[in-house]
């Protein structure tokens, strides 16, 4: 543990700490940041709360709140103290722009170090920074967090994975950062070049910065002879270190000393009960550069109750499953695509490939899920299909606590894609079939 | 034993035409083709004269394609043929999960083809039995 005196904290001193940072956070952002004062003003609360249970009373910020601040807007320090930016990628819209302090670079080093010591990491590790270094928060982010916890930090940065390889051989590597999907290029790669990739020394790897499944984490541990870390991050909250998981893998522990985070159903936008899966939403409790206010991160993932077995208290979010932009209504059921690929992924003989169809019956709408047949399943006799089917079936209700109905589709049926897969498919508006 | 190649599709129109016309690409010949449907998918059954031709073409089109022994004996041209086959299985308990029929290409005797849950069993019953049991040399050319 880098920091045992935060990340072991009893929790109602973390939680006594947490409201006194809450509370100058607030009277920071209505002090020196427009949108907040007339956000506040507009609900009608005060910058202040009683307890931390008052924060679920404040407005939340969205992402469209620092596009229209763009460049600069919600910084809630004069430009003469950031000593950085960031940016997001601009994937889904127009760029964003996020400004660190000096304390801020700090503090993000720190949360950085304990996650690569989460992974196990410590000042006799090298740690091959894979990540892209430049606007994107990862690659200087880990590099940070790398140099503060006293690694060897390789700062490489992202492609020719021929190279990384080398790198990783000659220079010994034992921590690898990268995407998972990454991880895994750079496995093959290796056997490619004659390599035996567990043969490098490697002994972990942080992975984030993209969805992965536990199937995946598998993979990679095998191709590669580590053990992989989920960490997770973004860069209008912080970007990597906000969250990582320990040795446990058993889900990521939120650097809560500097965040609050909160879980709240998408749809009513009301906290959900403990353990529930809902929209992951975060208050940056130390930021100075650009603090926020219940941001909505549109990522899906739950608390995990109970406490963790390393000894850390800091409470512990799930893998992020999927976005909210993806959740669907069926009958009154909020369901996530993801929750029907984990169930997917517990049965042989389909695979993980699915798509959610929405059409409509008459006046009613409907809904189905079309699974491919793995390429193992000896399909030759139909009851074996139909038990497949009914299997299925049963497994998404007991899942998700409502029926839909499933349909079974040929093999490498249901179109691949390199990034964001498009698992729902809406064809309400095109009449007909 | 007969290689039979399954091939699972979904029931909408054209597919059927598109597997028919890759194994015509591929000049494969067909001896049977069986389609087994239900509401939304349908699985094809093919005896062919190059089975692992006919696979490989159908991988690299994209289909789902399994390759499954099944037991194809000649029935004798009269009434009851089948029968006395059938009763032959059923007398020593062993089930058919399915069967279908096609005519050799001399046109002189009828093929069929049974799916059982034993089938190294099934095959010493029949020949036990006096039924002639073909093999893949009866059925397509050796080599292929």
């Amino acid at each position: 543990m880098f920091q045992p005196e935060y990340e072991a904290m009893e929790r109602p001193e973390l939680e006594a700490l947490q409201l006194e940072r809450l509370n100058s956070l607030l009277a920071r952002v209505y002090e020196n940041v427009p949108l907040y004062r007339t956000k506040f003003d507009g609900a009608g609360v005060r910058p202040k709360v009683a307890s931390l249970g008052e924060l679920a009373d404040l407005p939340f910020t969205v992402k469209d709140d620092l596009r229209s601040a763009y460049p600069y807007g919600m910084f809630a320090v004069p430009l003469r103290d950031i000593v950085r930016v960031h940016s997001s990628s601009g994937t889904t819209g127009q760029i964003t722009v996020v400004g660190y302090t000096k304390g801020d670079i700090e503090r993000w080093a720190d949360m950085m170090a304990r996650t690569i010591a989460c992974a196990g990491g410590s000042a006799d590790d090298i740690v091959q920074v894979t990540y892209g270094y430049g606007l994107f928060t990862g690659g200087l982010g880990v590099h940070y967090g790398s140099e503060r916890l006293g690694c060897v930090t390789i700062p490489i940065s992202g492609g020719n994975t021929k190279r990384q390889v080398q790198v990783m051989k000659d220079f010994g590597t034992t921590i690898l950062a990268c995407t998972p999907s990454y991880a895994i290029l750079i496995a093959e790669t290796a056997a490619e070049m004659g390599i035996d990739p567990r043969s490098l020394p490697l002994k972990a790897g942080i992975f984030g910065a993209e969805p992965w499944s536990d199937n995946m984490r598998r993979q990679i541990e095998e191709m590669l002879d580590i053990t992989a870390i989920d960490i997770y991050g973004l860069s209008e909250v912080l970007g990597p270190g906000v969250a990582s998981e320990c040795a446990c893998q058993c889900g990521l522990h939120v650097n809560e000393d500097h965040f609050i985070i909160e879980i709240v159903d998408p749809a009513t936008l009301q906290p959900v009960p403990d353990g529930e899966r809902g929209e992951v939403v975060f208050t940056t409790l130390t930021k100075e550069g650009i603090p926020v206010i219940r941001y909505r991160t549109r990522d899906i993932s739950r608390l995990i109750p109970g406490q963790c077995a390393c000894g850390r208290t800091f409470r512990r979010m799930e893998r992020v499953t999927g976005r909210t932009d993806d959740m669907l209504i069926i009958r009154g059921v909020n369901v996530f695509p993801s929750q029907i690929e984990q169930v997917l992924a517990g049965i042989p003989g389909v695979a993980p490939h699915y798509q959610v169809v929405l059409s409509k019956r008459g006046s009613m709408d409907h809904v189905e899920v079309h699974v491919e047949v793995g390429p193992d399943v000896p399909f030759d006799e139909i009851k074996t299909l139909e038990r497949l089917r009914g299997r299925v079936a049963a497994e998404i209700a007991s899942a998700l606590a409502v029926s839909i109905a499933v349909k079974l589709v040929e093999p490498k049926s249901i179109q691949r894609s390199e990034g964001k897969a498009r698992r729902v498919l809406d064809t309400r508006g095109e009449g007909g079939a | 034993m007969v290689k039979q190649l399954t091939v699972f599709l979904e029931n909408s129109p054209g597919r059927l035409a598109g597997l028919t016309r890759v194994l015509g690409d591929a000049g494969v010949n067909m001896r049977a083709l069986m389609v087994a449907d239900t509401a939304e998918f349908g699985v094809v059954r093919i005896i062919c004269d190059r089975p692992e031709t006919a696979r490989r073409a159908l991988e690299s089109a994209g289909f789902g394609v399994s390759v499954t022994e099944i037991l194809a004996v000649e029935v004798p041209d009269r009434p009851g043929g089948l029968a006395d086959i059938l009763e032959a299985l059923g007398a020593v308990g062993i089930n058919v999960e399915y069967a279908y029929c096609y005519v050799e290409p001399g046109g002189q005797a009828a093929i069929d083809v049974f799916r059982v849950e034993e089938p190294g069993r099934a095959t010493s019953v029949l020949l036990e039995a006096g039924i002639r049991v073909l093999g893949p040399d009866d059925v397509y050319p050796a080599g292929s």
